[in-house]
This record gives structure tokens, C-alpha cells and sequence, in this order.
């Protein structure tokens, strides 16, 4: 009985208490649940761009930041990814159809021998979800799709993935091939990965390590700025 | 100096897992070692009759946070130092992205050589040709404890609909074996089919881990 009572209509809720509601059950990992807030929102005449970053972005947000403090572990953040993922497939091509703001492009992928993608596939996410567009080559990358990419898409950011301390080396290669190339300084390196740190992103000459895809976004963000800035000076 | 009652010291699986296994206190060789290859250690100082050779084990679960690692064997060589002649520390790199390697560097002891005991086991020349990627390894030591080890950790006895999110991307689950266990190798297999993989069984006896042992225990 209690649970009949007790269950929560969200299209019966305000807008504010929609969102908290949406972010409750983005932490919870409830995909149906968050297909049905972002259309609800959307037929209140909210714009796609305000769903994606008031709801979806601001309730990763804080999985993200209890992700960080230990308070969440992966599996949950990855319940909390796919419910995301669910309200973005709604909101991706309004987004497109209503020119929604754009950060600038990235061209993303885990390095080649490696497969993993599980944290790759979180920072396109939510760089999507910062207005960045992305576009994501996927897992066991040479040095050749990176270059041939980030030309033919004119990106701003490579992002570059790794999860084995085996295969993280092989980002120097890309790095030092764009050198070789003369275009290193074309592009915002970002790179991440479980095992890497701030220490390895230096000595391999990326821009910057990201711990997390909350922590890519901002960096990004900052990056981005700081080159328009250069753009207008000069 | 007596033999080590072998058999009856080597702690359950469980144990190894969370806690590892002390030191005797006798010999003159201390191996630090991963819990994970605890049985494999002790069988190789059985059948070698090395009895001037002790060995502690860290808790195997520190293999799902290599970050851990480095200062867990710091300790271990610090608190163990003084007691005996010699400590050699039985982890290869083991995700800590050669941090180890320093660690084990800065005070002088030597380790296995190699990324993870995988590659020891199979043999390190014949791990790294094979070059592959798409695969999934289990050890003897690993597949009896999936649950613990892979299962629970990565939160599939409570979502199962993560299995693709994580193992998308393989193929095949690759069971290093250590041992002719028949038992062992299906329960190894069942472990290949909850992940949706395909199966396929190495015998590796103990690889380069009894070579590198016989290795330390002559010096």
C-alpha cells in the first residue's frame, strides 16, 4: 500500500522539483525514469539545451563528485552513464535541429592494444553535454587515425585513453609524431586513464592529465578560452 | 632447521584475499609476494626442497589497486628487512606503471620482471608475441576466486546489464593454468560463459615464476 501511495508521478511535479527528482534518479541509475523527465521538460516548452545542462549534466555532476570522494564506485557511475545516455539520445538531435551553443570539437579514442573504452565513452558524454562536439574513433587507436581525424574533422581537442600501464606509453608516440609533424601546438592534447597521472601527462608533453570526465570538461573549457583569448589578441 | 609444515599453514583463499599469509620466521630468503600466487610459491619451495626460503603474502585483493601496491611492499620490506639476509619481492609490475620498479629500486630488492604475473606465467617472450588484446585472463588462483575478484567488484551480481559496458570489447577468456585440474578448468569455464566469452585453456605450470624463484633461492 505504502508503496502505491508513496510513488512518485513525475509529470505531476514542478519544475524544480522535477529536476531534483531527476537528478535523484540519474543517481540512481534509472534510465526510464530520466527518458520521462527530459520528454516531460520538453513538452513544458523547456529548451533542449536546458534539459541537457540544468537536469542530465547537473545530476552527473554530482555523481561525479561523489565518484571522487569515494562515496560511489564505478558500477554506479556506470548506471548513472547509461541513464544519461538514454535522456542524450532524446536530446541529441534537437540539439542539433536548435544550434545550441558549441564549445568547439574533439576528436577522442583509447590508444592502440588497448580496448578498454568505459571511461572514454564517460568523457564523450559529458563533453557532449558541455556543448563540445565529439567524435570518437573508438578503441585500439594507431597514431595514423588520431592524425588522419583530427585533420578531416578540423578539431580543437585530442583526447586519448588508456587503461593499461602496458599500452599508456603509447600516447608519447602520438604526441611526438604530431611534434615530428610540426602540429603539435595545433591542437589541446588532453589524456586519461586509471592509470596515468599528472606527472606521466607532463613528461609525455600532453596539455594536460584529466583524473575524470568532470575534470576533462572544465579543462577543456579553460582551454578552449584561453586559445579564443590568444585568437583575439592576436 | 625444520621444514615448514607446508600444508598446513597455507591459509583458504579467502584469507589470502583479504589478509595474505605471515612470514614464519625462518630462513634466510624472504620472498614478499602477492597472495594471489601463494600456493604456487609454496608448492615450488616444497617440490625444490628450499628450505632456507620463507615467504609472506600481501593481500591478493591489492591486485584490483595496484596504486596500492608500491607502499604495501614498502612496508613489508621495511618491516622485514632486518630479519633476513635476503628479500625479493614476488610481484611484477602489476599496474603500477613501474612505480614498483622504483620502489623495489629504492631499497634494493629485486622483482619479477614482466607487466603481471600473466606474463610470467605464460613465459614473457611467448605472452608478448602472442599480442593480444581481446582477451580475458584468468590464473588458477583467479578462478576460483571470479566472484571476488571480477564479479562483485565490478557490481555484476547486482547489475548484470553492465556485462556489456565492461567486456564488450573481448573475445575470448584465456585460463592460465598452472595446475592439471578438471575441476578447476570448468569452473574457469562456466566463468568464461557468465562473461559471454569463448573459453580456451593454456597450461602454463609456474612459467617464469620457477625460474626467477630458482633464480633468488640459489643466490
Amino acid at each position: 500500500m505504502a508503496d502505491e501511495d508513496d510513488e512518485i508521478i513525475l509529470s505531476e511535479l514542478d519544475d524544480d522539483e522535477l529536476v531534483q527528482q531527476m537528478f535523484d534518479d540519474l543517481y540512481d541509475g534509472l534510465k526510464e525514469e530520466i527518458e520521462e523527465g527530459v520528454n516531460i521538460l520538453l513538452d513544458r516548452g523547456w529548451t533542449p539545451y536546458d534539459v541537457l545542462t540544468k537536469a542530465l549534466v547537473g545530476g552527473m555532476t554530482i555523481v561525479g563528485n561523489d565518484f571522487r570522494d569515494g562515496i560511489l564506485f564505478v558500477p554506479e557511475v556506470l548506471l548513472a552513464a547509461n541513464a544519461m545516455k538514454g535522456g542524450m539520445a532524446i536530446l541529441k538531435p534537437l540539439l542539433a535541429e536548435t544550434g545550441a551553443p558549441r564549445m568547439g570539437k574533439m576528436v577522442i579514442g583509447t590508444v592502440k592494444g588497448d580496448i578498454h573504452d568505459i571511461g572514454k565513452n564517460l568523457v564523450s558524454m559529458m563533453m557532449e553535454g558541455a556543448g563540445f562536439e565529439v567524435v570518437d574513433l573508438g578503441i585500439n587507436n594507431p597514431v595514423e587515425k588520431y592524425l588522419d581525424a583530427l585533420k578531416a574533422e578540423d578539431a580543437d581537442i585530442l583526447g586519448m585513453s588508456a587503461l593499461l600501464t602496458t599500452t599508456m606509453p603509447y600516447m608519447k608516440v602520438v604526441i611526438d609524431t604530431m611534434k615530428e609533424q610540426g602540429i603539435r601546438d595545433n591542437y589541446i592534447v588532453l589524456v586519461g586513464g586509471a592509470p596515468l597521472n599528472e606527472e606521466f601527462g607532463r613528461a609525455i608533453g600532453a596539455d594536460a592529465y584529466c583524473r575524470d570526465a568532470a575534470v576533462a570538461v572544465e579543462t577543456a573549457k579553460q582551454f578552449i578560452a584561453r586559445k579564443h583569448n590568444q585568437m583575439a589578441a592576436g | 632447521m625444520t621444514t615448514r609444515p607446508l600444508e598446513t599453514t597455507l591459509p583458504d583463499d579467502a584469507r589470502l584475499t583479504s589478509e595474505g599469509f605471515a612470514a614464519s620466521g625462518r630462513g634466510r630468503t624472504l620472498l614478499i609476494a602477492c597472495g594471489a600466487l601463494a600456493r604456487e610459491i609454496l608448492a615450488l619451495i616444497r617440490l625444490n626442497g628450499w628450505a632456507h626460503v620463507d615467504v609472506t603474502c600481501l593481500p591478493a585483493i591489492l591486485h584490483n589497486h595496484p596504486d596500492r601496491i608500491p607502499d604495501a611492499v614498502r612496508d613489508a620490506v621495511i618491516e622485514h628487512r632486518d630479519a633476513y639476509d635476503r628479500l625479493a619481492v614476488v610481484y611484477a609490475d602489476c599496474g603500477t606503471g613501474g612505480e614498483l620498479e622504483r620502489t623495489c629500486d629504492d631499497l634494493g630488492v629485486e622483482m619479477v620482471a614482466g607487466p603481471h604475473c600473466y606474463a610470467f606465467f605464460d613465459g614473457l617472450g611467448r605472452f608478448a608475441a602472442r599480442d593480444e588484446i581481446t582477451s580475458f585472463y584468468l590464473t588458477d588462483f583467479l578462478a576460483r576466486q571470479f566472484d571476488a575478484f571480477v564479479w562483485k567488484p565490478l557490481g555484476l551480481d547486482r547489475h548484470p546489464d553492465l556485462l556489456a559496458m565492461y567486456f564488450g570489447n573481448y573475445e575470448k577468456l584465456v585460463y592460465l593454468a598452472q595446475t592439471q585440474d578438471d575441476s578447476l578448468t570448468a569452473k574457469a569455464r562456466d566463468c568464461a560463459a557468465r562473461l559471454g566469452l569463448a573459453f580456451e585453456r593454456r597450461y602454463t605450470g609456474y612459467g617464469d615464476l620457477a625460474t626467477t624463484l630458482e633464480h633468488w633461492a640459489a643466490a
